[in-house]
């Protein structure tokens, strides 16, 4: 006898743990490599206790007045520290953080040093992306950004993959709106979303490419 | 009908200098259980450096980018290229010899056949550090696989690349599962030899083997089936890597005759560096009594016959070019042979066409010091072959952007690198492994034919049928 009896059972558990490891391979890949997992959810913590809720939301400002950027250039814009100053030289105590937050804000000023707000959405620097090619043809910020108006801390909404991208370059119907619209979060369309949506493709000369350089330039 | 067996040179026993089974045993079983030699070392320690050379190369490679070749435009494919190409078709000989001449029944075979196929597999993974690496950014060389992905990218199904991807790893794969299951049989008798540690190892990989007549039934039939599906294998490997140029709209690549002509030379290169290999490996094993002359001569026929394929197929490309009225074609031949890389087409061409053009004479095809240079030649030559194919960029449809290419010192290395990782590997081979199929040689003795008997020689046998 080479081996003892129960060596037998070697070559099946062997190709029982192969399966297992392959199945754990699989989706360690599917589960964590991917942007729905490690992109969706991301929320660093500000500098500022700003709350997006309470000035999107409740007090109803519309995102073009801090991002006034989106409809003219790549980037939105990150406002500068005196947009906060346009209200805050008079509201110096918040609701729910007192007087400490807003403080920031002024010392911030008064040193002419630039809030350090933490980025949540990048993409990649070989990815190309327009805010103003998407706001002015009726797409809304909440397509990609979420419900930041019921947000405390911005939280990325999206995985803003590759795939991901393209699933709205390829069907874009569902996803467009009324241009007077895209800064309204809470809008919902009535009827069917891509009905809707195929009007807006007709008015606004909606043609998204899926060509390589469209976003690899 | 009586046909004397002798009379039909086929079917006559092709091993008649070995005297029984045993001894057949004892040579191909017997250098796998001496002690390591002091030469085997040294010549293990030297390949084995020049592995890590190859490793350090493409880790500076890794770090630096393809920029440190000598690649660069209108010469985008250089020494990688050449040398992917060289190593895939001197892979092509194994499964030639292990397929098709297996379904062709010539018993000759199994005398090299072993040999032959672990060259391929060794071959084949010379080749594919090229093209993983040429890439650039071999990190994401995964790409080249259809992985569901976050990009909603997918290789693009329309492109030889990839279909040089499944080429090269279904060939590998099926070459190496061809390759272990005829070690089976004889891992068992090298396991039945042994004792200890060694004799646990082998047992291990001959799964249980037996020599029952069941065993060899299932083993006869599996043989048969994976010698099917190779044998498209070696004919659609080759012609794959050829359509990595014959789809592209260069002059000079653009051509139909690719295909046959990258196979032929494939089957040319492979059985010189066969040849080579066993020319050694006979004298320094002792193997002469397995190993004869005649299947030596056998080679050089198919080098002779492979060789003139490959020549024909050269001055079928001049004709075309001169023929198609296409100047581009025409300046891109022209440029070839009287261009500025002039000295690589005539090597190649007397290397290629020439050089076996020797085998036609029967004393040539028996001195091994003759077939061993010719071989040696036949292999320089195939190599000069790809150069003078991948340096047709050099001058393209612009003269503005002509460009000469030199390659750079890692571009060498690297390539001598890649011997050192064959030849590792190939050493390895040569100590551990029975280097003969110790099973087919002796199917192939007059002792295992049904009608052989003993006494009366292989001279009376007429009157047995």
């Amino acid at each position: 006898m080479l081996f003892p009896k129960w060596t037998n059972k070697v070559p099946l558990v062997l190709l029982a743990s192969l399966v297992v490891l392959l199945c754990f391979i699989v989706f360690a890949f599917a589960y964590w490599g991917s942007p729905k997992n490690y992109v969706v959810g991301y929320q660093p913590v500000q500098p500022i206790a700003f709350s997006h809720k309470i000035h999107a939301g409740e007090l109803g400002l519309d995102c073009r007045y801090c991002h006034f950027n989106v409809e003219k250039g790549r980037h939105a814009g990150v406002p500068p520290t005196e947009t906060c100053l346009n209200c805050h030289n008079i509201v110096r105590s918040g609701s729910k953080t007192g007087t400490a937050e807003i403080k920031k804000i002024h010392d911030a000023h008064s040193k002419g040093v630039p809030i350090q707000w933490v980025r949540v959405h990048k993409l990649a620097d070989f990815a190309y992306f327009d805010h103003s090619a998407h706001v002015n043809k009726g797409v809304s910020c909440v397509e990609c950004h979420g419900r930041v108006d019921q947000m405390d801390e911005v939280r990325a909404a999206q995985p803003l993959s590759m795939g991901w991208c393209l699933d709205c370059h390829r069907n874009p119907a569902p996803h467009l709106r009324d241009k007077k619209l895209v800064t309204n979060l809470a809008w919902t369309p009535g009827g069917d979303p891509a009905e809707l949506g195929r009007e807006f493709m007709k008015k606004y000369n909606v043609q998204p490419r899926t060509d390589c350089s469209t976003c690899h330039r | 009908m009586i046909l004397h067996r002798d009379d039909d040179p086929s079917q006559r026993p092709v091993l008649l200098e070995t005297s029984s089974f045993h001894e057949v045993t004892e040579i191909i079983a017997g250098p796998t259980e001496t002690p390591l030699t002091t030469t085997w070392i040294l010549l293990l320690m030297l390949s084995g450096s020049l592995m890590l050379l190859m490793a350090g190369l493409f880790g500076y490679l890794f770090w630096e980018g393809t920029g440190i070749w000598g690649i660069n435009m209108p010469v985008a494919w250089g020494w990688d290229i050449v040398n992917f190409v060289w190593w895939i078709g001197i892979g092509h000989a194994g499964t030639l010899i292990s397929a098709i001449l297996f379904l062709f029944r010539q018993k000759w075979r199994t005398a090299i056949n072993r040999f032959s196929e672990a060259m391929t597999i060794f071959a084949v993974m010379c080749a594919g550090v090229f093209p993983a690496f040429h890439v650039g950014r071999v990190w994401v060389v995964y790409y080249i696989f259809p992985l569901p992905n976050q990009m909603g990218a997918w290789p693009n199904a329309r492109s030889p690349l990839f279909w040089d991807v499944f080429a090269i790893s279904t060939y590998f794969t099926v070459s190496l599962l061809f390759w272990y299951m005829g070690l089976i049989p004889d891992l068992a008798t090298m396991r039945d030899r042994a004792r200890g540690t060694r004799r646990f190892v082998l047992s291990i990989f001959a799964i249980g083997w037996r020599g029952a007549a069941r065993h060899w039934q299932n083993y006869e039939r599996a043989y048969l089936i994976l010698a099917a599906i190779s044998t498209p294998l070696v004919l659609s490997v080759h012609s794959i890597v050829s359509f990595d140029f014959a789809a592209s709209k260069v002059p000079g690549w653009h051509t139909t005759i690719f295909p046959p002509y990258f196979v032929a030379g494939a089957v040319f290169s492979g059985f010189a560096m066969v040849a080579n290999l066993l020319i050694i490996a006979r004298e320094v094993f002792g193997f002469k009594k397995v190993v004869l002359m005649h299947h030596l001569e056998n080679m050089n026929k198919f080098m002779l016959l492979t060789g003139s394929l490959v020549g024909y197929a050269y001055a079928m490309e001049l004709f075309i070019a001169w023929y198609s009225g296409n100047l581009y074609e025409r300046f891109a031949f022209y440029n070839r042979a009287l261009g500025e890389f002039w000295w690589s087409y005539w090597w190649m061409v007397s290397c290629n066409v020439l050089a076996p053009q020797l085998f036609w004479f029967k004393a040539i095809r028996r001195n091994l010091w003759a077939v061993f240079v010719i071989c040696i030649f036949i292999n320089i030559g195939m190599w000069f072959e790809r150069f003078v194919i991948v340096i047709t960029l050099h001058a393209d449809f612009l003269p503005s952007s002509w460009g000469y290419y030199r390659p750079s010192w890692v571009d060498v290395f690297t390539f001598v690198g890649t011997f050192g990782l064959f030849f590792t590997f190939f050493l390895l081979f040569l100590k551990f492994l029975p280097q003969l199929a110790i099973a087919e040689v002796k199917g192939a003795m007059p002792e295992a034919d049904p009608h052989h008997l003993p006494s009366a020689g292989h001279s009376a046998g007429g009157a047995h049928h």
